[in-house]
């Protein structure tokens, strides 16, 4: 089982996603509704209302999971919230921060000449896209 | 002029930020300030000791408290005052703890200059109080109950056997209210109408409660003391005192529609008993379905009734009394589930609410089914409660204690069954609740922590799918029962809104009824006389609304017992001189105390001071200053502010 040791970095981490999504993640009770209401939830790792769990603890793993880039930003669970808090809101902040961080997933300079002209464009774009984060 | 000062340190509240030794030598440099003190808890006996003992000591004849807020301490300071012989109104409150300490409490500096400030305008107001004298007035013993739930019957009973006259206002053709459709009660599973037929039949028997059924409030003026209530009697078409319960009209009555009593989960006929143990113990006839009450297109109950207790005749009565206290005791009703979409309610017949449960439950302990219960059941918590969604915030109190109740019964019935319940939080605070809840899980009853997201009715089996989280495992349910039951919330009755206008009651969120003070006034309200109890003030269970409906009754009985109340001497006065006699102050005034008379040809206005409140509004509105009031007047206004402003002041 995973130890979780809260300290000042992960109220930071919080406060970061809050002022991201604009919302008061600490607000959420942990009802589940948003889970219930997920069409994606059966491709997740974790559920909506994990990932709202984990952003109050502060718990930095929630960049590392699937369930933030499964997420189809639907807003069913938005729109379902009885705390009227926008769960679509931060999986979208927790998406920017992960980008933020920049990580090389693709160096077009090691991609053979080959198979770079028959790439289509619109990927090469999107991936280069990505590093600006 | 002897001003005394005293700078309270509140046990820290007040002296970790402000200076309370620049403060005191700041008061004692103000004029006419003869003696300055300090003290842990100026609340304290001890303080409050000394201040008698200085006030005869050196003769003081003001005296300024530094402290909390006035409406905190006010009155235990105005009786310390008036013990020591001096008028309750030449003491003054210098609020440096609500206004001062807390809100600038990383600032002490500025506290302190602030602390200074507020001492200041105390002693300038001080200067310029004079004695008022406390009036009297006569009150009789007369009480409207209006309800007759399990609250207002409870307060009835009470108030009865204490010796006062009741006028038990009930708007149905019974009493009873809500209880009367209950099972069973948690935590001890009471037959609900077994413990509800005793009182219920007490309430004609005693001879100080006026029964007034099927009757609502049209409107109540007055004041504590003098109020004036007129009420519309509906016709009932069937004499109480003659009909004998024997539905033989009930036989041939052709007419069949819903019955109230069962949710509409059965009928009734036109002419009806409200429900098995009504009071009074007679039939009804309902007016709005009733093939028009015209003896020649049917008077077939006409015809068949023995007693002759029939009377097609009957018109609204209008009734007019006068009491001296009011209890409002208006109730609730349950939250419409249709407001909550997801939950498909009144789509499927498989979905109810848990108040059409009740209704099966207690029909089935009687010997009918209405419809079979099913093997699987599902409750759903907090339907309209704890949600933004449907505007409910709240926590509806009850519905985690019945739906335990509602389970285990089901579920002690018939091992066999499946019974969920599925929670957010189950909330068992009460005594206990606790080991019910966990007596509910020794039966068998599954608790699953999750809100459901969705319900669907499969048209072709009608079983009810239902997705919800398991947040404890974090696995998705998606599981087909039998009868799904909504744990539906409270909202206050429309009669409770409607009451609240009638008698200008200030509401809290939610709509509920705003009691004056959260915790040492819980049943008051701030008009004067008027009480409130049960679940017009907020939900609650059956314990804790008789206990709040014997608090109200004995809150009503202080007031009423000694024949006379005090009347506050803060209230507003005309300077008839000054008086245009333009009646802006009539329009303004929201308790009606103001009244425009014609006095030698003059038109001026006139306070009733029974009815003043004190709050100042008519002084605000009056174009020519003529409307004053009493230790808020404008000299003392403005003393009060020169002084704050740092002018000097004579």
């Amino acid at each position: 089982m995973k130890k979780l040791v809260i300290t000042s970095e992960n109220i930071k981490f919080l406060k970061k996603i809050n002022e991201l999504a604009d919302q008061d993640i600490t607000l959420c009770e942990q009802c589940g509704t948003c889970s219930g209401s997920c069409p994606m939830v059966a491709d997740m790792d974790i559920t909506p209302s994990q990932i709202m769990r984990m952003v109050q603890l502060g718990d930095l793993d929630v960049l590392n999971s699937k369930a933030i880039w499964v997420c189809a930003s639907c807003y069913s669970c938005t729109v379902r919230c009885p705390r009227n808090l926008d769960v679509s809101k931060v999986a979208e902040a927790l998406r920017q921060v992960y980008l933020r961080k920049a990580l090389d997933y693709v160096e077009i300079k090691k991609i053979p000449k080959y198979e770079l002209v028959s790439l289509p464009q619109i990927a090469i774009v999107s991936a280069c896209r990505k590093f600006t984060g | 002029m002897k001003i005394g000062v005293y700078v309270c340190h509140c046990g820290g509240n007040i002296s970790e930020v402000v200076d309370i030794k620049r403060v005191m030598k700041f008061a004692e440099q103000q004029g006419d300030v003869v003696l300055v003190k300090e003290h842990a808890h100026m609340c304290s006996d001890v303080a409050r000791k000394m201040l008698v003992d200085d006030i005869k000591e050196h003769n003081l004849d003001k005296v300024v408290i530094a402290a909390c807020s006035p409406q905190f301490h006010g009155r235990t300071f105005m009786g310390t005052v008036e013990k020591a012989g001096l008028s309750p109104y030449v003491m003054e409150m210098a609020n440096i703890r609500e206004q001062c300490s807390w809100p600038h409490y990383y600032e002490p500096e500025y506290a302190t200059k602030k602390a200074k400030d507020i001492v200041r305008m105390a002693i300038a107001k001080a200067r310029l109080d004079e004695p008022l004298e406390k009036k009297t007035s006569p009150i009789g013993k007369r009480v409207l109950v209006i309800g007759a739930g399990i609250a207002g019957i409870q307060a009835a009973l009470d108030l009865g056997d204490a010796g006062f006259k009741v006028y038990l206002v009930e708007k149905e053709p019974s009493i009873g209210g809500k209880m009367v459709k209950l099972s069973r009660t948690f935590p001890t599973e009471d037959c609900a109408a077994c413990i509800l037929s005793p009182k219920m039949a007490d309430v004609p028997a005693n001879p100080n409660i006026e029964l007034l059924t099927n009757t609502e409030i049209e409107s109540i003026s007055g004041f504590l003391g003098n109020y004036d209530v007129v009420a519309v009697k509906k016709p009932r078409y069937v004499d109480t005192s003659k009909c004998t319960a024997c539905d033989k009209c009930a036989e041939v009555c052709p007419v069949v529609v819903p019955n109230e009593h069962d949710e509409g989960l059965s009928s009734r006929k036109a002419i009806y008993l409200p429900n098995p143990i009504a009071v009074p113990h007679s039939y009804v006839l309902d007016d709005k379905t009733c093939l028009g009450l015209f003896p020649l297109a049917c008077s077939k109950c006409y015809d068949v009734c023995d007693p002759g207790a029939i009377n097609y005749d009957q018109k609204p009565e209008r009734l007019n009394f006068t009491v001296d206290t009011i209890i409002v005791a208006t109730g609730y009703e349950i939250f419409d589930p249709r407001k909550k979409k997801v939950y498909e309610f009144a789509r499927s017949k498989n979905i109810i609410t848990a108040l059409d449960l009740e209704r099966l439950i207690s029909l089935e302990a009687e010997g009918t089914s209405l419809r079979p219960i099913g093997k699987r059941i599902a409750f759903i918590q907090c339907v309209g409660s704890r949600d933004e969604l449907v505007g409910n915030e709240y926590c509806s109190r009850i519905c985690c204690m019945y739906a335990t109740k509602l389970s285990q019964l089901l579920k002690r019935a018939d091992p066999k069954r499946d019974v969920y319940v599925f929670y957010i939080d189950l909330r068992a605070y009460g005594k206990g609740f606790e080991e019910y809840y966990k007596r509910a899980q020794r039966t068998g009853v599954k608790f699953i922590r999750g809100r459901v997201a969705e319900l669907h009715e499969d048209k072709r089996t009608n079983k009810v799918t239902l997705k919800v989280e398991d947040t404890l495992t974090r696995d998705i349910i998606e599981s087909e029962f039998d009868l799904v039951v909504l744990s539906v919330g409270l909202r206050p009755s429309p009669g409770t809104l409607k009451i609240a206008d009638t008698l200008r009651l200030i509401k809290s969120p939610g709509g509920w009824l705003q009691e004056a003070h959260p915790k040492f006034r819980p049943v008051d309200t701030l008009a004067d006389g008027v009480f409130i109890c049960g679940c017009a003030q907020g939900p609650k269970d059956i314990p804790d609304t008789v206990a709040q409906a014997s608090a109200a009754a004995a809150r009503a009985i202080r007031l009423m017992n000694k024949g006379e109340f005090e009347v506050d001497p803060i209230t507003a006065f005309v300077d008839e001189e000054l008086c245009s006699g333009c009646g802006i102050c009539a329009g303004v005034c929201p308790y009606d105390a103001i009244t425009i008379e014609l006095k030698q040809g003059k038109r001026v206005s006139r306070v009733n001071e029974v009815v003043c409140q004190g709050c100042g509004a008519c002084v605000a509105a009056c174009p020519s200053g003529a409307q004053q009031q009493r230790w808020f007047m404008t000299p003392q206004l403005h003393a009060m502010l020169s002084a704050a402003l740092g002018e000097e002041v004579s």
